[in-house]
């Protein structure tokens, strides 16, 4: 069998999802080269979340085809769609999404655990992570006591730790103060930079979608414009 | 424009020449649009004329004669004002991109080609600001209300393609704030 060719790291073909009684993609086509930084923007409820989360595999879509890294996640099986994710997409989501009862560290070793990685390793890993994203100090602190920008820095640690080659990411500097958002957005195009890493950044934040190589803007479930930034 | 006060504001770091005061301002804004020699000397003579500088020394170093300027004390003094009084908050002039959209529809021009481009043109200048990070704290603050301004007219671009967007599919729905 064939390596699947991984230039294309993201890839949307005509998808269609909706909720009960509300249609949040329209046909949305959408693909994202290696190592290219795409901003997905739009107003609320224009369905740019929910194209994060099809992208990241987390929402099978009603229609359409999503391809991660060369692959159709229509042929993979759970546990071949779960290790494509845990070992080579790293996902922000909007609310950080950490284990409140584990400590930040086990957090952010987590992805590494899981992955069969021994815990020493894991935790030098991720004590790594802790320390670039300003969060060493709180290595032992239980994560439901962070606050919602700590949380987030967490978050993106947690994301890194394995160094995927996609980075998919809810608006993960909405919690943050505009110099520590700035700080931490950074941190996550650079370590996204640094491997050649396909980087999505889902926001509203117009300084956030600046970043970006390209914006796709979306508009009531369908791609309304696109624009080069670089 | 305040050129004059902040040609005077840099004078009270001490007397210097044209040369230097236009170098100072432009590293001050760094984004800004550079000043002119011929506007220096043209703003000296008239604070000279209105006695808020003063000529303090004739220099020739070897080149053209360099004439060395500062600050008197009724300069000092309108500086002062100056930096403690609020500017006017707001409608001043009318942006370009205002008048282009609403000519358009004035004239019944489809505005959205329009207001896409320039939400890409004003990402595409924020984008080339975060590229070139400014090291000095003092001149970024320049450029962080540089990048705020960026911000809020992308605000109001995007305000404008829901509004005429919403006109054109009710065309009875006027384009405006609801009350």
């Amino acid at each position: 069998m064939t390596a699947p060719n991984e230039d294309t790291a993201i890839e949307l073909v005509g998808v269609e999802h909706a909720y009960r009684r509300t249609v949040a993609l329209r046909g949305v086509s959408l693909r994202v080269d290696a190592g290219e930084v795409v901003a997905v923007t739009g107003p609320s409820g224009c369905g740019k979340s929910t194209a994060l989360h099809v992208a990241a595999g987390i929402l099978r879509p009603q229609g359409g085809m999503v391809r991660i890294l060369g692959r159709d996640l229509a042929d993979l099986d759970e546990t071949a769609r779960t290790l494509l994710r845990r070992r080579r997409v790293g996902i922000v989501l909007q609310f950080g999404q950490l284990v409140p009862d584990l400590t930040v560290l086990d957090n952010v070793a987590l992805p590494l655990l899981l992955d069969g990685y021994d815990r020493f390793a894991a935790r030098t890993a991720a004590r790594g992570w802790l320390v670039r994203v300003g969060l060493d100090g709180e290595a032992d602190t239980p994560s439901a006591e962070l606050s919602g920008g700590q949380g987030q820095r967490a978050a993106v640690a947690r994301a890194l730790v394995t160094g995927p080659s996609v980075v998919l990411a809810d608006e993960p500097t909405g919690s943050l103060d505009t110099v520590g958002g700035e700080q931490l957005l950074d941190l996550l195009l650079a370590a996204a930079r640094e491997r050649g890493a396909a980087v999505v950044l889902v926001t509203h934040d117009n300084v956030v979608a600046s970043r970006a190589d390209r914006e796709v803007r979306l508009l009531d479930g369908h791609v309304a414009t696109e624009a080069v930034l670089r | 424009m305040s050129t004059p006060e902040v040609l005077l504001a840099v004078l009270r770091r001490g007397p210097a020449h044209g040369y230097d005061l236009k170098r100072d301002h432009d590293e001050w804004f760094p984004d800004g649009r550079p000043l002119a020699y011929g506007q220096v000397y043209s703003t000296l003579a008239r604070l000279e004329r209105d006695g808020l500088v003063e000529v303090v020394e004739t220099r020739t170093e070897g080149g053209p004669e360099r004439t060395v300027y500062a600050v008197t004390e009724a300069g000092e003094a309108h500086v002062q004002t100056w930096l403690s009084d609020p500017a006017p908050a707001g409608g001043g002039s009318t942006e370009e991109i205002v008048r282009k959209a609403i000519a358009a529809l004035r004239t019944g021009a489809d505005p959205a080609p329009f207001l896409v481009a320039q939400r890409a043109a004003h990402l595409r200048r924020m984008r080339a600001l975060a590229d070139e990070p400014v090291a000095d704290p003092v001149a970024g603050l320049a450029r962080d209300h540089l990048v705020a301004h960026l911000d809020a007219d992308l605000r109001w671009l995007d305000l404008a393609v829901a509004r005429t967007s919403q006109a054109t599919t009710n065309p009875a729905a006027p384009v405006g704030g609801t009350r």
